[in-house]
């Protein structure tokens, strides 16, 4: 039996093991040496990057969650006119790269932005977020919506309907349905779909290369060291901690849903 | 072990109620029906024969096409939705809240009406004791079988003292042993609530058991009204006559002493008739006894030996062999004689209703 473990074992070793651990040595390699590791902590730069960085994930995480949740749901319980067209363009952000999406917020939040224009025309302020976290934030929300709402679309379909026609039955209101019954039901759509939504937000560097400037984003800060400093050692273990962190948070989704991500995703 | 209902059992009718689905599918002819208050009714009928849509139409799950109407005690209700008919469900596939224990489903309703928790508390309790459960009050759904799912979600559906019951073949899921045992505790649980129930099946069995009266549907009409004596001895239509047991039936015409047929005479006490067809159940006929004139002669076609009795397939030169039963001693094999005896009281002539359902 033990063999049959072998294939999945030289997979893992190869493949996330050895370059994770070697990621790991050349982190304390440097001229730091392991206090790179602790350097996160303490370097304001480092610290404060980590932190913008899981917090736009997490705020990715949560608003494509309830856009998708209420787009989802609504898509596959009414049929309407152009219903399937629509869902068919879902996947179209999907094939794009990080670029054209970063591309894309600065044609709307830019500085010769749609937005900007829009309030300008208005009479307020230029808006002008594009090139900031809110931008980020916009062009992974983007990224993530049509692939979370076609999670919650399949999963809503599996939904059982007499568990609702049983709950009205019981004299449950509409919005006591929803908060009984259906969001329960979708949850590990939820856990595993914002999982996925939350790693992507904190590895993706595209967009985040394209807006540029002032966005101080792990992975632009892994960047920046490795080939503007040629701080190898520094790149490495910010390299290693995104990779933890991800993991981390993913295997606690992964916990929280049961087996059921693996499943639903 | 239970208290009544402490509300009045309720009457429901339905006038000319029909319903044709989106797609133009009339799935209901017009119907008018009167429950009356605490008796229970059996919708039977093969799938797709609407018992399941009148079942949706009262409970406010469809709404009747124009110009049809739902009364409860006569009070208009058509236009109410199922949340405010307090109505109970049970449902073929229980239809139990997985995120919930067993006693958070029974007091789903409770909580909506915002019970004081004592008294939440103190009416689960109650229901889970009615239906012997109270072992399995903190489990999750998933850890019960098929006959303990089918009791939570009865106590589920009674906890809220609901006006009417409403169960939709809420025992087809369970194997044949927990479907008997289950169909006898739903009988005498019906009995003592006095509650007006209806109970939706396609298994004649369960409807004789558990119907004061049964309505057989075909194809979204009613076929037939009655209690379940007299669908079964007075079918209306062949259709009915075919679906509930077994009807034998022989082709021939009227003669002067019976019907006659090409085994022989059937007797008829029914006067004038053109029947060119008659019907009789299996237990109206009978191996005749030595030196007993015969009313039909035949050769065994095939025996199946049940334990307590026998079951003959009997050759009469008809399209069908006929079915009888004889005694478990019964020892006649293939290809031998059988003298039969058939019960005048027995024997039907629906010729007038041909044509019908």
């Amino acid at each position: 039996m033990i063999y049959l473990l072998l294939p999945a074992a030289a997979f893992f070793g190869a493949f996330f093991l050895l370059p994770m651990c070697r990621l790991f040595l050349v982190g304390g390699s440097g001229t730091r040496g392991w206090s790179a590791y602790t350097a996160i902590l303490t370097d304001p730069v480092y610290f404060n990057a980590l932190l913008a960085t899981l917090g736009v994930a997490a705020a990715t995480t949560v608003a494509t969650l309830l856009i998708s949740a209420i787009a989802g749901v609504f898509l596959q319980r009414h049929r309407f006119p152009g219903n399937a067209l629509l869902v068919s363009m879902l996947t179209l952000p999907l094939a794009f790269p990080g670029v054209v999406i970063g591309f894309m917020v600065i044609m709307l939040a830019g500085r010769q932005g749609l937005i900007g224009a829009l309030t300008q025309a208005l009479g307020g302020d230029k808006w002008v977020f594009a090139y900031s976290l809110g931008g980020l934030f916009m062009g992974y929300v983007y990224f993530s919506v049509p692939r979370t709402i076609l999670t919650v679309m399949s999963a809503t379909e599996k939904l059982d309907h007499r568990l609702e026609e049983a709950a009205r039955s019981l004299g449950a209101s509409t919005w006591r349905v929803v908060l009984d019954v259906i969001l329960p039901g979708l949850k590990p759509a939820f856990i595993s779909a914002g999982a996925i939504c939350f790693a992507t937000a904190v590895g993706a560097f595209g967009t985040a290369f394209t807006l540029a400037a002032r966005i101080n984003v792990l992975p632009m800060v892994i960047y920046t060291e490795f080939t503007l400093s040629a701080n190898i050692a520094m790149a490495a273990a910010l390299s290693f901690v995104l990779g933890a962190v991800t993991w981390l948070v993913l295997a606690l989704a992964r916990t929280a849903a049961g087996s059921t991500v693996a499943a639903a995703g | 072990m239970t208290r009544p209902a402490s509300t009045k059992p309720l009457s429901i009718s339905l006038k000319s109620c029909a319903k044709t689905f989106a797609d133009g599918t009339r799935v209901l002819e017009p119907l008018d029906l009167d429950i009356h208050a605490g008796e229970t009714l059996v919708l039977l009928g093969p799938s797709g024969c609407g018992k399941t849509t009148t079942l949706r139409l009262i409970a406010g799950l469809e709404q009747p096409d124009a110009g049809g109407r739902v009364l409860f005690d006569g009070v208009d209700v058509t236009a109410q939705s199922i949340e405010l008919r307090n109505v109970g469900m049970v449902f073929q596939s229980y239809a139990l809240f997985p995120n919930m224990t067993v006693a958070g489903n029974v007091g789903y309703g409770l909580r909506i009406r915002k019970l004081p928790a004592a008294a939440q508390r103190a009416r689960v309790a109650e229901m889970l004791a009615m239906m012997r459960i109270e072992a399995l009050a903190d489990r999750s759904i998933d850890q019960l079988s098929g006959g303990q799912r089918q009791r939570v979600a009865l106590a589920r559906a009674l906890a809220v003292q609901p006006r009417a019951l409403l169960l939709d073949e809420p025992l087809t899921a369970l194997d044949a042993q927990l479907r008997d045992a289950l169909r006898v505790e739903i009988n005498q649980l019906l009995r003592e609530l006095g509650i007006t129930a209806i109970y939706v099946t396609h298994d004649q069995a369960e409807a004789m058991a558990l119907g004061d009266r049964i309505i057989v549907m075909s194809h979204g009409r009613v076929a037939q009204t009655g209690t379940p004596r007299e669908i079964y001895h007075q079918p209306a239509s062949h259709f009915v006559a075919g679906f509930i047991g077994t009807m034998n039936r022989l082709s021939g015409e009227m003669g002067a002493n019976g019907f006659v047929c090409a085994a022989g005479i059937v007797p008829w006490y029914g006067g004038h008739s053109a029947a060119d067809e008659i019907l009789f159940r299996p237990e109206d006929v009978r191996i005749a006894e030595e030196g007993e004139p015969a009313d039909l002669v035949g050769s065994v076609a095939a025996a199946f030996f049940l334990g307590d009795r026998t079951r003959l397939f009997v050759d009469v030169g008809d399209r069908q062999p006929l079915v009888m039963e004889s005694t478990a001693r019964c020892t006649r094999g293939v290809g031998e004689q059988v003298r039969l005896r058939v019960d005048p009281q027995g024997v039907l002539d629906l010729s007038s209703q041909r044509g019908s359902l």
